[in-house]
């Protein structure tokens, strides 16, 4: 995978990640060809694209586009499971979650997605493990003013 | 000084505001409060104002300032701290500063942290942004947790020495050891991140590959795997709809297409899991759908069976029926990419990809247009062109370029019959006229030449087309040069293949010559009607009229069409001896390669309408008269010819050319263009240094090369002065000097000369065309010569002339060129 894009359906940013070494130049660029060419599209079209030399699968939930470039021979139907799982992660993290969860709380956004995907590749396939692993980090946050200790969640 | 705002403060506040005037004022009173609070190192809050310029960032404001202190984050013992250090890190670095490598040691002390979030968070960083730097120089820390036992980390390390490979691909030998165990995990985390990491070494490199096929016996472990997630009943962590893990399903069948491919032994290893997945696989929903996708992709890709290989189509095929046009979408690129492999097999859903043309989706038509021309075959070469002139007609502008391009090559390649083809190329020219590329113009004129027994009826249906409609250019102009070619055979009612209309030579002209003044026509088919008027007055009677016309467009505002109609003008006056060869129809062309250098072959003096050059010159076929007896010069070896002032065939150098076959002119009435041919700009870069008709240079022989007789013979005597006084080393310069002995003056003085094929030929207008008697004077005229390959200069020369009341003509062949004329 090479980023990934949230924006609203007036086009404004509400997060943004990027799989490969790139200008900020170049990544505003992107962002603007991206909400331009997704936004046009037509209600009920595929949700693939071909844009320069990469795959573009977008889908709309809710008020908010989810946007996903990958290299050509990756398969786009499980990029589309890919977006909801990351959806279904939000969802259960956040309870019901709705783009104002993801505005006001858009480190969070991050964090999940840190869990699940790594360096464009998908580092997690259980729901509850990653849930669990933000949880527990949640958890040391708290603990943040005494000390550290540990959390055993899982053995090996 | 006040606590910094928090950042859920400062979002609702950003989002009151109503402009982006508003909105820019509150962030630059945030950002200076942010700066004023770094500059006190405050660490309390360090982490908040971190987290708000974050925020701005991503509403695109600049952030840099804020790199330091995510260090100074990442740095901090609190957890905290570093979550948002790590993700500051993330967002606002990059490997082009510097800065990043400070981060390189936070990192490594992480990477060892006792808290396995911490390293976690490390890891994450490390394998999203690191540089081939960093990379380097921790490569031996992810090596180290890609051994451990806590699953956790060792996925993350898996999937961060895969980022480590892929910026520092010698490092991959370092992490081969530690990959021994990884696919005996349990843990489908770490198992999917290993299959991530193993197909990552595998693709980079062949003899890794080969490694993992023969030592490692990577296949059968693959198959076990997958096998168990087939068969094992309902697992909820894992499940999605009904299906245990597809992400994990996925990446294995992707691995075993690496494995497989041009490997028998593997590839048979591999069928039976193949098959079973393609059968068992519920395809209610997408997930299904995406883990049989990529069996397919697998099963076309690596040396199976045919049964399996029908499967896999067949299964396309029921994509291509299926509901979701995101499924129908995936099976056209599919089978796309089979089609050459397994044509047959994809001939059989031929229909249904015909009717995914009529689909609403813009991504479906474009994918199922171009599947629609890679099965058009012999057999079917009616019925799909059907569909796609249909298709033609109604898609969207943005397909009608490509669609009009691949009805043109189809037709080409399997036209039934001259008049389909013919009609097919009409059908378009007239539906999507406008669309049409500019390269056809000149390959449809040539194939309407070659059907010669289509002519009649070629013209007559371009005829009516243009009653309809002058507006789309390609269709004009095609016409426009065939009614100049046919237009005897309009008038005369010759059509055999449909009832011939009553054309009168009137109407005819009418039409061109509404051409000529419309608005919608372009400079480059105004060009075209005027030659085709041209044309025609060899072929019609109504002379007069024709002359009429071209003499008014001598005064054109438009040099283009002036220097025609001038030229065209003078054809009538000084030469209409010549009018009538020069006007000819055209033989029959052959086509040649389109790229590469072409001969510069002479089409004898006859106007090639077209702006954009037709790359194949008209073989030697051509009746003789005065203009071809240069072909004898050729003598029937391989010698090439010559005209004066050969170009490729450009409209202003062919009118340049006429010019010097005519010698000098003398233009009588109206504004005369100069002279000197004007030399259009793409010609041969040779010619551009500083072409006129008058010598480049002085005569003095500044080069020092001798000069030569070049004949001398019947009182008429050639000299060769030599130059090289031009930047191309490549170019001899030659100037002839005739002189005449006798008492009598010779008229009427051409000289000619053909050069073998390996040079290039140039004449320049001659001083005159009288040799004085006695050696009052002489003619001189310039030739320049392109001789790349340094070999030997031989010329063969013609002479004409008039001398004491009756024709002489001279054949010699020149070999006493000195050597530096031509090394």
């Amino acid at each position: 995978m090479r980023f990934l894009l949230l924006f609203s359906r007036q086009g404004k940013l509400r997060l943004q990640k990027w799989f490969t070494a790139m200008t900020d130049r170049e990544k505003k660029k992107i962002i603007r060809e991206m909400t331009t060419i997704v936004l046009a599209r037509q209600p009920r079209s595929c949700n693939f694209l071909q844009w320069k030399d990469l795959k573009i699968i977008y889908k709309r939930y809710a008020s908010l586009y989810f946007c996903l470039a990958v290299e050509n021979q990756e398969n786009e139907l499980l990029a589309l499971e890919v977006i909801h799982r990351y959806v279904e992660l939000l969802d259960k993290y956040f309870g019901n979650v709705c783009e104002l969860d993801i505005i006001f709380n858009f480190e969070k956004a991050y964090f999940i997605l840190d869990e699940f995907l790594m360096g464009g590749e998908i580092q997690e396939t259980s729901k509850q493990i990653v849930n669990r692993a933000i949880e527990s980090s949640d958890m040391l946050q708290e603990d943040d003013h005494s000390e550290w200790y540990e959390v055993e969640l899982f053995g090996p | 000084m006040p606590a910094p705002i928090r950042l859920r403060e400062l979002i609702r506040t950003i989002r009151t505001a109503r402009t982006q005037a508003e909105e820019r004022e509150m962030i630059q009173k945030e950002c200076a409060a942010i700066r004023s609070s770094f500059r006190e190192e405050d660490n309390t809050y360090r982490c908040r104002n971190v987290a708000k310029l974050l925020y701005m960032h991503m509403l695109g404001y600049p952030a840099h300032f804020g790199q330091l202190e995510c260090l100074k984050l990442i740095a901090s013992q609190k957890f905290t701290d570093k979550r948002i250090g790590y993700l500051g890190a993330m967002l606002l670095l990059d490997e082009r500063q510097d800065v990043h490598l400070l981060m390189t040691n936070c990192i490594k002390n992480d990477l060892n942290h006792s808290t396995q979030y911490v390293q976690g968070l490390a890891l994450c960083t490390l394998g999203c942004m690191g540089s081939s730097e960093m990379c380097r120089d921790l490569a031996g820390e992810v090596e180290k947790l890609l051994k451990t036992s806590n699953s956790y980390l060792r996925k993350k390390a898996a999937l961060c020495a895969v980022h480590v490979i892929r910026k520092v691909p010698e490092l991959m030998e370092m992490f081969l050891p530690a990959t021994k165990n990884l696919l005996s995990e349990k843990n489908h985390g770490v198992l999917h991140t290993s299959v991530v990491l193993l197909t990552e070494m595998c693709e980079r490199s062949p003899d890794m590959l080969a490694h993992f096929r023969k030592n490692e016996k990577l296949v059968p472990q693959l198959v076990r795997i997958l096998k168990n997630l087939i068969m094992s009943g309902y697992s909820p962590e894992h499940d999605v709809s009904g299906i245990s893990d597809p992400f994990l399903q996925v990446r294995i069948l992707r691995l075993l297409r690496i494995l497989g491919k041009n490997d028998d032994d593997s590839s048979e290893a591999m069928n039976d899991i193949l098959a079973q997945v393609a059968t068992n696989t519920e395809t209610s929903k997408n997930v299904g759908n995406a883990i049989l996708y990529e069996t397919v992709l697998t099963i076309m890709d690596i040396k199976s069976e045919s049964g399996l290989r029908v499967l896999a189509i067949n299964i396309l095929g029921r994509f291509l029926l299926n509901n979701d046009k995101n499924i129908r979408y995936v099976a056209l690129t599919s089978l796309l990419k089979t089609v050459q492999t397994d044509h047959n097999a994809v001939q059989r859903h031929r229909s249904t990809i015909v009717d995914c043309l009529k689909d609403l989706d813009v991504s479906i038509k474009r994918r199922a247009m171009e599947l629609s021309f890679a099965l058009v075959n012999g057999n079917n070469i009616r019925g799909m062109m059907k569909e796609l002139l249909y298709f033609l007609d109604s898609c969207d502008p943005e397909f009608k370029a490509d669609c009009a391009s691949g009805v043109f090559l189809a037709a080409e390649k399997y036209a039934p019959s001259k008049r389909w083809h013919i009609d097919t190329i009409m059908r378009v020219l007239t539906t999507a006229g406008s669309y049409v590329r500019d390269d056809s113009v000149p390959n449809l004129i040539q194939l309407i030449t070659n059907s010669v027994e289509m002519h009649a009826y070629t013209v007559q249906r371009l005829y009516k087309a243009l009653l309809d409609d002058i507006s789309q250019q390609p269709l004009v102009q095609v016409a426009s040069w065939c009614i100049g070619e046919y237009g005897d055979l309009l008038v005369s009612g010759q059509c055999e293949e449909e009832e011939p209309i009553q054309v009168t030579e009137d109407e005819v002209l009418d039409v061109l010559e509404g051409l000529l003044v419309s608005n919608l026509s372009t400079p480059v088919t105004r060009g075209y009607a005027l030659t085709a008027i041209m044309k025609l007055s060899t072929r019609f009677s109504s002379v007069n009229r024709i002359k009429k016309v071209v003499s008014i467009y001598g005064s054109s505002i438009d040099v283009e069409l002036q220097q025609r109609a001038v030229e065209y003008n003078a054809l009538f006056k000084k030469y209409d001896h010549m009018r009538s060869a020069l006007l000819e129809r055209m033989p029959i062309m052959e086509k040649t390669a389109s790229n590469g250098p072409t001969e510069i072959v002479q089409t004898n003096g006859e106007t090639e309408p077209s702006v954009v050059e037709p790359k194949h010159p008209p073989p030697v076929t051509l009746p003789t008269n005065q203009g071809t007896d240069l072909l004898d010069l050729l003598g029937g070896n391989d010698m090439a010819l010559a005209i004066p002032n050969t170009v490729p065939t450009k409209p202003a150098s062919a009118g340049g050319e006429l010019l010097d076959l005519l010698g000098d002119l003398s233009l009588s009435g109206g504004p005369a263009p100069t002279p000197a041919p004007s030399v259009p700009t793409s010609q041969p870069s040779f010619l551009l240094d500083g072409l006129s008709s008058q010598p480049l240079f002085n005569d003095i022989a500044a080069a020092g090369i001798p000069p030569i007789i070049a004949y001398n013979k019947n009182g008429l005597k050639i000299d060769f002065t030599f130059e090289r006084a031009n930047p191309n080393p490549n170019i001899a310069v030659i100037t002839i000097h005739a002189s005449n002995t006798t008492e009598t003056d010779m008229t009427d003085f051409v000289f000619q000369a053909a050069v073998p094929k390996t040079f290039q030929l140039q004449l320049l207008s001659p001083s005159s065309n009288v040799v004085p008697a006695l050696n009052q004077g002489t003619v001189t005229q310039v030739i320049r010569v392109l001789n790349p390959q340094k070999q030997q200069l031989r010329m063969r020369i013609k002479l004409t002339y008039t001398h004491r009341g009756s024709a002489v003509q001279d054949l010699a062949e020149v070999n006493n060129f000195p050597p530096q004329s031509w090394q």
